[in-house]
Formats: structure tokens, C-alpha cells, sequence
């Protein structure tokens, strides 16, 4: 794939090995932005985004602010509590409506925003999970001509959402995180 | 498999400028994902294929646009959402208050209150309720109705009160409300000194001034330039040193005014005014 301006992750129950993996996995330098949605719980202390940063070998790695602008080469944690959006602009609207498959941030909510935003220079990958967000999501990135991936639900600890989005999406691109995890290289182009 | 319901940017517009002439309601600086994504919620609700067909009923039925603006508005408030800046303000900001002798504090974009009454809690326990005025105002005359009654779903008051353990309180937070069927119902005490008005960020003024304005969470929604003249707004509002508390990834940092600003904390995102 040419192009790429923006790899968006999204991942539950089970995915954070996976996301620590592909993170690890991103070549030195890339001319994109990533975006990382993960179900988490709020009201509470998070350091979701320490966790991560420390596992990722120097890569930027934050929780972005509302009308944030967006940098290649930085990875964008959604922050607790939020829907994260983007503006055509290429920033970042944070929103607080109501969850979306009981979750906020939702997947499908960044994933929609990112097919509208990016249309075919947009990569989407859905890992595991215990629920039906994402599914959706990746129907509108591919509507849009991007490329929606979903880790194999063999090699997911939670099955139920990388299946439930292969079930809705017969273009998915159905891979192992090993084989995703090397799809990203292949992106620095 | 239903069919997608879209509207493109283009008719976003036309609904956004149907909406300002016909009602009044200025939606013209919102930002534009979120409001694209709620218009396509509310054709999906309202069964509107087309956008066609949603400026026909806005056009054209006045109950419909009513019911449109109430679901168009994000009405989605928790008490003591993120605790860590109630706690913030009951051990920094309300011992600064409390050398007041009368307070004034403005909650904007209040929603259905539940943030305001769980100010009037803190105020109450730094014993400061009696002599503040709370006003609380929102551009949604439904969400100001349901406030005025005090009314919480009870199916909530668990994390509520699990917030409000964190935020530091060590009261009975059951104290606080009466349980009814399937309703919590704030005492009326710590709702006696809140007003409730309508207001729009987007085209009204200052109408007062207050040691504590809180707007947490409403400018999200706004485009850079709203988010600018709100934010001046808010500082033509404020008393000397009073202080602005915003949502907790709201900056400062992108707004024309961050210089008439003093950060008092950076986590929990509280200003302070330097004049």
C-alpha cells in the first residue's frame, strides 16, 4: 500500500500484548500517524499511556487534547472517557456523547471519523474482544477504499469481536499479529 | 444489513444555515465531526433517509425541530466525573474561596445539573454553601427542566458515589438524596441556591461575575474560533484571580487567550486568571 497517512488500532479484552507488539514492531520512522482506541475503565487513574510508551522503544505516545494537531510519526492513545474524532482539518475532536456499544471511546467512532477523514489513505486493524464495537467501523473505512484488517480470532484471546467484524466485512484482511506486525512494515513506503 | 445514512458536508451546511434562520440556533462554529456524526444519529432515530428529508420536517414541523435540537445537544453528565479535580478543588481552590464573603460560580453548559449539585455538595462539606449562588445555565430548555427538579437516575448512584469516595468525600453520599422507584432525588438544601437560566456560549454575553466559572467538557464540541470567543467570554466573566476550571484534555494552550491565564493545575486542568 501507498500513501498511508493513518494506522488506526482498536483493541479489548486481550489486546494489549497485541498492541504492545504491533507498537514495537513499527519501523523507526514512518510517515503516518497512529491512533490506538483500547475499552478502558474511567473515573479511574490511568497509565495506559505510560505502559505503553515504556514498552515502545522512544515512540511518542500520549493522549492527545481536544484540537490537537495531528503529527506523523506519534502515536494518539484516546483518551479515558472519550470518543475521539477527527476534524477534516486533520485535529482532534474529543467528544462526550453517550457510549457506543457501551464504550466511550468507542472503535467504531474513531474508525468512522478516520474512514470520513482519511478515505483510502486510512489502515484500520481491530484486535481482540469481548463485544461488537469495531465491526461497523471497519465496514466505513473500507466504503471509503482503506484497508480494514482483523487479527485472526484463533489468536485472540477474546474471539467474539475480530469475528464479529470479519462477519460483517467480507473485504477484511483476516492476519496474525505476527503477519500484521510486518503488514506495518511494508507501510513505510 | 440496513442501509448507511449519510449526509455530506455540504448538506451538513444547508441544515446548519436552515436551523440559524428558521429557529435562531447557531450550530455554525461547532465542530464539525461530532455535529456531522449527531445529525446522522438523529436521521437514523427519526427515520430520515435522506437529507432531503430532514430539512423537509425541520422546515416544516416546529416539534420536530424541538426534538431534534434535544438529541442534536449532548445532554451527558455523571456527578463527580473524574475525581481527581473534585478533589483539586476541595484542597486547593475552595480554601482560596472561602475568604469570600459572598461567592458567585457559573456552571455553563450544566446539562441536567448533576455536575452542579455535586459542586453544591463540596461547597456544602467546606462549609461555603450558604453563602454561594450557583448559576448554572445551558441552551437546552429541556435539560434545564430536569435539573430544576433534582432528579438522578438512581441505576447511576453506585459509580457516583464510588466517585465521590475518591474525590475525598467521607460523608454518606446517601445522605445527599432521597431513593425513589427509579430516581434519586437531591435534597432540596443543596439545590436551594442554584439558578437555572438557558444560555448559549455561542451568542450570548456576560451576564455576571463569579470567583469560579467550570465548563467542563461543552467547548469540545466547539470549533477553534467559538472555543476563542467563549474562552474570552469567560474572562470578561471572571472576577480578579478567579478561577476557570475545564475538562480534563480541554488546553488552554490552543486558545488566543492562554496569556490572561495562570495554570493552577495542569492535570485537572484549573486556571486562574491574572488580573
Amino acid at each position: 500500500m501507498t500513501g498511508c497517512r493513518v494506522v488506526a488500532i482498536g483493541g479489548s479484552a486481550g489486546s494489549i500484548p497485541v498492541v504492545t507488539a504491533l507498537l514495537q514492531a513499527l519501523p523507526t520512522s514512518f510517515p503516518f500517524a497512529v491512533f490506538v482506541v483500547l475499552h478502558r475503565l474511567k473515573n479511574v487513574t490511568s497509565s495506559m499511556d505510560t505502559i505503553l510508551t515504556s514498552k515502545g522503544r522512544g515512540l511518542v505516545i500520549g493522549e492527545p487534547d481536544d484540537k490537537e494537531a495531528i503529527v506523523a510519526h506519534r502515536v494518539y492513545l484516546a483518551p479515558q472517557n472519550y470518543h475521539l474524532l477527527i476534524e477534516a482539518d486533520r485535529t482532534i475532536s474529543l467528544d462526550y456523547s453517550e457510549p457506543v456499544h457501551y464504550s466511550r471511546p468507542s472503535i467504531d467512532v474513531t474508525f468512522e471519523s478516520i474512514a470520513m477523514a482519511y478515505a483510502g489513505s486510512a489502515v484500520a486493524i481491530l484486535l481482540s474482544g469481548a463485544n461488537q464495537d469495531g465491526a461497523d467501523g471497519l465496514l466505513a473505512i473500507v466504503r471509503q477504499g482503506g484497508v480494514a484488517i482483523v487479527q485472526d480470532p484463533a489468536t485472540a484471546e477474546y474471539p467474539v469481536m475480530p469475528q464479529a467484524a470479519i462477519n460483517r466485512n467480507k473485504n477484511a484482511v483476516v492476519l496474525t499479529p505476527e503477519h500484521i506486525a510486518s503488514f506495518l512494515h511494508t507501510l513505510n513506503d | 444489513m440496513t442501509v448507511p445514512i449519510y449526509i455530506s458536508a455540504e448538506d451538513l451546511e444547508e441544515v446548519v444555515h436552515l436551523v440559524r434562520r428558521q429557529y435562531g440556533y447557531d450550530f455554525g462554529d461547532y465542530a464539525r465531526a461530532s455535529l456531522q456524526r449527531r445529525v446522522i444519529r438523529c436521521m437514523q432515530k427519526a427515520g430520515c433517509l435522506t437529507a432531503f428529508e430532514l430539512k423537509y420536517q425541520l422546515t416544516n414541523d416546529e416539534r420536530f425541530f424541538a426534538w431534534f435540537i434535544e438529541s442534536l445537544t449532548v445532554n451527558v453528565t455523571e456527578m463527580f466525573r473524574d475525581p481527581a479535580f473534585y478533589k483539586e478543588l476541595r484542597n486547593t481552590v475552595l480554601p482560596k474561596l472561602a475568604s469570600y464573603p459572598i461567592l458567585k460560580i457559573w456552571h455553563a453548559g450544566c446539562s441536567t445539573g448533576e455536575e452542579v449539585f455535586s459542586m453544591a455538595i463540596l461547597l456544602h462539606e467546606a462549609g461555603l454553601l450558604n453563602r454561594t449562588r450557583l448559576y448554572a445555565t445551558d441552551l437546552n430548555p429541556a435539560n434545564l427542566e430536569r435539573a430544576r427538579q433534582g432528579i438522578v437516575p438512581l441505576q447511576n448512584m453506585k459509580e457516583y458515589t464510588s466517585n465521590y469516595i475518591q474525590s475525598g468525600g467521607t460523608n454518606d453520599f446517601s445522605s445527599y438524596y432521597t431513593a425513589r422507584y427509579e430516581n434519586a432525588i437531591i435534597h432540596k438544601e443543596y439545590r436551594k441556591n442554584i439558578v437555572f437560566a438557558t444560555h448559549n456560549l455561542a451568542t450570548d454575553q456576560v451576564f455576571n461575575e463569579f470567583q469560579l466559572v467550570c465548563c467542563r467538557n461543552v467547548l469540545i464540541y466547539f470549533n477553534r474560533e467559538l472555543q476563542n470567543r467563549v474562552m474570552t467570554l469567560f474572562s470578561n466573566s471572571l472576577a480578579p484571580l478567579g478561577y476557570l476550571a475545564l475538562g480534563m484534555k480541554e488546553s488552554l494552550l490552543f486558545s488566543e487567550a492562554r496569556d490572561q491565564f495562570d495554570v493552577v493545575s495542569p492535570v485537572v486542568r484549573i486556571y486562574r486568571s491574572k488580573t
